[in-house]
């Protein structure tokens, strides 16, 4: 990626210049609680590197719109903010949100991308959109490098739980591109309070008798990160022996290093933790900064889901486990022992 | 268009025969792909699709009517629909593609999927796949199927009603942060979750049975759809290596490796 930069800045110095035929890009911001998801920042990024014109789109219930709006417009690499407010845009069911979409993508739309995160509720409804349109898309990339010239769009992206790497481009004849971004790959745009981007209103498309009728909304109330999102993880195996010894072990070394707590699909078969916590190939795939794999002796398809962490540190009783081979740090040591150790001198620090 | 008395489910389970979980892949050296050599199987979300479909039966009973399962591949991938009837689909469709055929995408698949339910003379109610594939990993197939055939959508289920009276499903979804609940009507495109259900393993009488139960074969031609790509895939290679930095000797030293990270206890 840093061999792209010197190009993709050449392109953001331009940007002032682009003509109307240069990339314009469409960045769904999502947004919770009045807060634009840290993945909808990312994608914002990578709408950036493209080096043309950045649309963000805000969608939702009226009295959440206004807000996200305003903190959109402060939004560091956006030109314009859209929104379109409505009561049935509340959940963002893609049977409902994706009339808009394609009325704002149709034939006479400026926008040659549309970006979003690689969120579930993104996940959901670019695809959808994309096939009404008849155009392909491209899911989780991990860099984009757009060549004006040629009007074609390439990125990388993950493929077989990041065992391969795969370059695709998207040729000219791609209409609109669309992408999600993989979020650990790109740093969140930044906000600048002296920033005041325009920003307009899109009527809403109501979509009279929806097929799909929301219900409700669980969130997981905790006060630990989300996983894919955490810039720490710690992490159990099947070693954790049982559900109350995973929790023992790792909740007070997740608590002192603000952290969010994972498992191996081993420990998860065994019932020790949720499926929601699994990470891994078929699980959730995540970079933080700092894994902690505790007892987990490092399968393939473990590896598959957590070897781009910045720093991974391993504590496993057997030397010879695999987990070794791809921890920056690895402490052969009985897991019982080492971690309330670890957590009593993390507390001195604090 | 249907007629509003009580119908009967059919249901369309597509699946993909892909390089099996547990095999460590290896990128071939021309940078064309990775080497498909290797041990198949079907796609673990597949499997529990066909697993959900076969459970909605002994659920429902006589209120599903049919189960049908559908694969894009080449010939050997009818190993794949021969599982899916072993685990309790009734009939199969193989849309067979020659071995040296490039990987379809997303979009043609979600096109070819509409092309059969299009010809199915009952229709169908309700299809269930998987939420990616293992390989390609691209998460778009149900979405582009129900955006093509104006269908509602459930995404990453982790479980399922389904009301064959009222056609209705309502579906619980696993989103980040959580679960959501939905009411779908049918005709709907459910795509799975780990955790929706255990698939079980064939027994083999199963497995013999499975071998007299019908697939139908097609081609793209007889369906009218082009699987061409569209994206061009310019290589395929190794992500970079990640070498292990050592070990320490005890918590102390691990300590002064993650100060010098940079990383320090939160304060509580």
């Amino acid at each position: 990626m840093l061999r792209l930069r010197p190009f993709l800045n050449a392109g953001r110095l331009q940007r002032g210049y682009a003509s109307a035929a240069g990339p314009h890009a469409l960045v769904l911001l999502e947004h919770r609680a009045g807060v634009i998801d840290s993945g909808s920042l990312s994608a914002l990024t990578a709408a950036q590197q493209l080096g043309g014109q950045v649309s963000g789109l805000v969608v939702g219930a009226p009295d959440e719109v206004k807000g996200v709006v305003e903190k959109a417009k402060k939004l560091k690499g956006l030109n314009t903010v859209l929104h379109s407010a409505s009561e049935q845009y509340a959940h963002t069911i893609p049977e409902v949100v994706s009339p808009l979409l394609e009325k704002l993508l149709s034939d006479n739309s400026p926008y040659t991308h549309v970006v979003s995160a690689h969120s579930s509720s993104a996940k959901s409804i670019l695809p959808r959109v994309a096939a009404r349109l008849d155009l392909p898309a491209v899911s989780d990339i991990t860099s984009l490098e757009h060549d004006g010239s040629s009007n074609a769009t390439t990125f990388t992206r993950p493929i077989y739980a990041g065992n391969a790497i795969a370059t695709v481009r998207a040729p000219e004849s791609v209409r609109v591109k669309f992408f999600t971004v993989r979020s650990t790959a790109f740093k969140a745009s930044a906000t600048d309070e002296s920033a005041q981007v325009e920003d307009k209103a899109v009527d809403p498309v109501e979509v009279p008798n929806p097929p799909t009728q929301h219900v409700r909304t669980d969130l997981t109330k905790s006060d630990r990160p989300d996983l894919g999102s955490a810039s720490r993880v710690v992490s159990g195996g099947r070693a954790l022996k049982n559900a109350e010894t995973f929790k023992a072990t790792l909740e007070p070394l997740a608590d002192v290093l603000g952290a969010a707590i994972g498992a191996s699909r081993a420990a998860v078969d065994a019932g020790y933790a949720d499926n929601s916590l699994q990470v891994g190939q078929t699980g959730k795939v995540v970079a933080p900064e700092l894994y902690i794999a505790i007892g987990i002796s490092g399968a393939i398809q473990h590896l598959a889901g957590m070897k781009d962490s910045k720093l991974i540190v391993a504590i496993n009783k057997d030397p010879e486990a695999p987990i070794f081979q791809v921890a920056d740090v690895g402490l052969v040591a009985d897991l019982y022992e080492a971690v309330p150790e670890l957590v009593e001198k993390l507390k001195q620090q604090a | 268009m249907r007629p509003s008395a009580v119908r009967l489910l059919n249901i369309l389970v597509p699946v993909k025969r892909t390089v099996d979980y547990a095999v460590k892949i290896r990128v071939n050296p021309d940078q064309k792909g990775v080497d498909l050599n290797v041990k198949h199987s079907m796609n673990p979300f597949d499997e529990i699709a066909v697993e959900e479909a076969v459970r909605l039966r002994e659920r429902l009973k006589d209120e599903v009517k049919s189960i049908k399962v559908v694969t894009i591949g080449p010939t050997k991938a009818a190993e794949t629909l021969r599982t899916a009837l072993a685990i309790g689909a009734d009939s199969a469709i193989h849309i067979e593609v020659p071995e040296s055929a490039p990987a379809p995408e997303p979009l043609g698949v979600a096109k070819a999927l509409r092309a059969v339910i299009e010809r199915e003379k009952e229709g169908v109610d309700l299809v269930i796949m998987g939420k990616q594939a293992i390989d390609d990993d691209a998460g778009q197939t149900g979405q582009m199927l129900a955006g093509l055939m104006d269908w509602a959508q459930a995404t990453f289920a982790s479980k399922l009603v389904v009301d064959p009276k009222k056609k209705e499903a309502e579906v619980t979804r696993e989103i980040d942060g959580g679960l959501q609940e939905l009411k779908c009507r049918l005709p709907l495109v459910v795509t799975t979750d780990l955790r929706l259900n255990e698939p079980r393993y064939a027994s083999l009488p199963n497995i013999m049975k499975a071998k007299k139960k019908p697939i139908e074969k097609l081609t793209p031609a007889e369906l009218g759809v082009d699987l061409k790509p569209i994206l061009e895939t310019i290589k395929v290679t190794e992500p970079p290596k990640r070498v292990g930095g050592g070990k320490v000797e005890n918590v102390d030293q691990l300590i002064a490796k993650l100060k010098e990270a940079g990383i320090t206890p939160v304060k509580s």
